[in-house]
């Protein structure tokens, strides 16, 4: 129970003016951010940061805004797959699928009540799973030493190229792009530089929040250049009615919330899988469980509630591995992990030690905001509705400029910028060729880590290279990297061709 | 086709990267594993990873057509003369003009797409310098 405490110290953190008025912030600006087609929650985050980072909030408070921002996208990518047909992020797009026909029905406001409290409920016990799970997490990782973080680190590529690819080889080279972008600059453990071929502006590395804004949020706008005047707003089904849902429908469907709950946050905590993994996977097993009339993609509730309980659990469940280990479970937490380094906060058990306000600080936050988005998701979605018929062709030149403005807040250096528009060009060219980009930035992220881990083991050991095997732990570890990455080779001729085929492939964005 | 040029990019990518490693200067002190090993490892795996879509190509891309092609350049173009003029004309110039021609290529009708393009740009500048604070490029005439 010693979690419990902790919390009730992380609810007198969070406690404050600020930091409540950051989450309501975050909240609001994420369910925008959701619910924008083409504005998804790693892109959203991705601009947000050199903005949080530069306006010199601490560590606490940034976390808590760009968090909430993060839930908040969950929530918020319903609202376009309810009413237009179009998902406003990945994760929201099994929500089309009974979502758009219950609109058709005359059921619009229904549909989005009731999502947005099987996303409450998703998130609320999501996050009771991150208190009691991650000190857990944190105590096994206090066993780890280099060796074995040089595996776990290998586990997350293997298994975040896993699921977000339909091929290996490419999740491979986008997760070697990534190392390799990192190991420029000056080395610190050996005080040489390397790969800077004289470049003042290379010595000290290229700043991986260049790279996600780049890949992210510059190779969107690409995008919707090539495919100008597709798939905009038009008119679209806007008549809410009220927006309620009757008590029995609730009752109808707590069993698929609380099922799907469950199976999103267990996708969550895997590494690599994410939001949009758990609510495929909830829609599909409750599909399963309980299509027993086949309304299921006509309009059934059942249809709604799922995906959107498993998403935002899943949502929850990737902070776990994120926090406890510093590693990424999905795209958009490996975002927020990017927040932390930025912040010169390196997440894992150590953090849960020394930087305990931080953690629990935010833990505390997200039930804050998880009510703040409740409150605004049910009586105030009209207000997010008309957000919606804002054209993309005025939003994503905003988008861009905003973008700028972050990377050139960080510093003040029009070489960034020329760096910003290349990750940019080369994020669109990798994913028109389906490279996953979620590998390339974790491979930015942690690449100094995961090096350093490598060095500091075989030298412990001098010079001995079997020590990276020296322990059950590690072998676990690798068994279940080389594992995570074949798995998909055989699992994925199932999964994957329903989620691609559903998606537009290239413009996904990586949850 | 795209696939297999994509591959042998990365070859050669993996090749100048294996390259340029090996011209690392090594430091004063000895140790098991130098500055030069993990980026060996690394360049190897972005080697093995290409060979594959040269042996296994996807099916090919759906690239833009050629309006398209044409559309992404003149993006990329405006985007790098912004960069390249921020500091020169300042934040509020630059922005409106780089806003604006990427509305007007989005589908704005032009004068909207100026219209909007000054709104983006003097709003980003009353809420991020004036209300937060946050440092823009000033030009010669201090916005």
């Amino acid at each position: 129970m010693e979690a419990l405490s902790s919390l009730a110290d992380g609810f007198t953190v969070a406690l404050t003016l600020q930091n409540l008025f950051l989450a309501l912030l975050g909240c609001f600006l994420g369910t925008i951010i959701g619910a924008l087609p083409g504005l998804g929650p790693s892109n959203g985050v991705a601009i947000l940061i050199p903005l949080a980072f530069t306006l010199g909030l601490p560590a606490t408070p940034a976390l808590i805004l760009l968090t909430s921002v993060y839930y908040g996208a969950m929530y918020g990518g319903r609202i376009s797959s309810i009413l237009l047909n179009i998902p406003g992020d990945e994760p929201a797009l099994m929500t089309t699928l009974d979502g758009y026909p219950m609109a058709k029905k005359g059921q619009a406001g229904e549909a989005l009540a009731l999502s947005g409290i099987a996303s409450f409920i998703g998130a609320f016990f999501a996050t009771w799973g991150l208190v009691f799970l991650a000190p857990l997490l944190v105590s096994v990782a206090l066993l780890f030493g280099p060796a074995e973080y040089f595996a776990l680190f290998t586990l997350a590529f293997c298994t975040l190229g896993g699921v977000a690819s339909r091929n290996q080889a490419k999740a491979a080279v986008a997760a070697a792009l990534g190392i390799g972008i990192s190991t420029i600059g000056v080395d610190a453990m050996a005080g040489v530089d390397r790969f800077t071929f004289g470049n003042v502006h290379l010595f000290s590395g290229i700043d991986f929040l260049i790279a996600i804004v780049g890949l992210f949020a510059i190779s969107e706008v690409f995008l919707f250049l090539e495919h100008r005047g597709q798939g905009e707003a038009s008119n679209a089904n806007m008549k809410l009615g009220r927006v309620t849902a009757p008590l029995s429908m609730i009752k109808a469907c707590l069993g698929a919330m609380s099922r799907s709950t469950v199976l999103g946050f267990l996708a969550g905590v895997l590494p690599g899988a994410g939001a949009s993994l758990g609510s495929f996977i909830s829609y599909s097993i409750e599909k399963r469980v309980s299509d027993g009339q086949k309304t299921f993609g006509k309009g059934d509730p059942r249809g709604v509630a799922a995906p959107e309980a498993g998403n935002n659990a899943a949502a929850g469940g990737a902070l776990v591995p994120m926090l406890a280990l510093g590693v990424p479970g999905s795209g958009t937490t490996a975002v927020l992990l990017a927040m932390l380094l930025a912040l010169n906060i390196t997440p894992g058990p150590l953090l849960f030690q020394q930087n305990p306000d931080v953690v629990w600080g935010l833990i505390a936050a997200l039930f804050i905001g998880n009510i703040m988005l409740l409150a605004m998701n049910i009586p105030l979605v009209s207000l997010f509705v008309r957000v919606l018929l804002i054209p993309p062709r005025y939003l994503m030149p905003a988008v861009a400029m905003i973008s700028f403005v972050g990377i050139y807040g960080i510093s003040g250096s029009t070489f960034d910028l020329y760096l910003l528009v290349g990750f940019g060009v080369a994020g669109y060219i990798l994913r028109k060729l389906d490279v996953p980009l979620v590998p390339v930035i974790l491979g930015t992220l942690l690449g100094g880590e995961m090096e350093k881990s490598l060095r500091r083991a075989v030298q412990i050991s001098d010079g001995d290279w079997s020590v990276l095997l020296g322990s059950p732990l590690a072998v676990g570890l690798w068994a279940f990297a080389i594992l995570g990455f074949i798995a998909p080779l055989i699992v994925g001729r199932y999964l994957r061709p329903k989620i691609a085929d559903s998606t537009a492939a290239e413009g996904a964005d990586p949850d | 086709m795209s696939d297999r040029i994509f591959g042998v990019v990365c070859l050669l990518l993996a090749g100048f990267y294996i390259y340029s490693a090996s011209t690392i200067e090594l430091g004063f002190i000895e140790t098991p594993v130098g500055p030069r090993a993990f980026p060996y490892i690394i360049g190897t795996l972005l080697a093995l990873g290409g060979l594959y879509p040269i042996l296994v190509p996807d099916e090919r891309p759906d690239w833009p057509d050629m309006r398209g092609m044409i559309e992404i350049v003149f993006a990329v173009a405006v985007l790098i003369a912004y960069a390249f003029l921020l500091e020169d004309v300042g934040f509020v110039i630059a922005t409106a003009f780089a806003a604006a021609l990427l509305g007007w290529r989005l589908g704005t009708p032009p004068l909207r797409a100026a219209v909007s393009g000054v709104l983006i740009s003097v709003g980003i500048y009353v809420i991020f310098h004036l209300i937060l604070g946050l440092s823009l490029a000033r030009g010669p005439w201090g916005f």
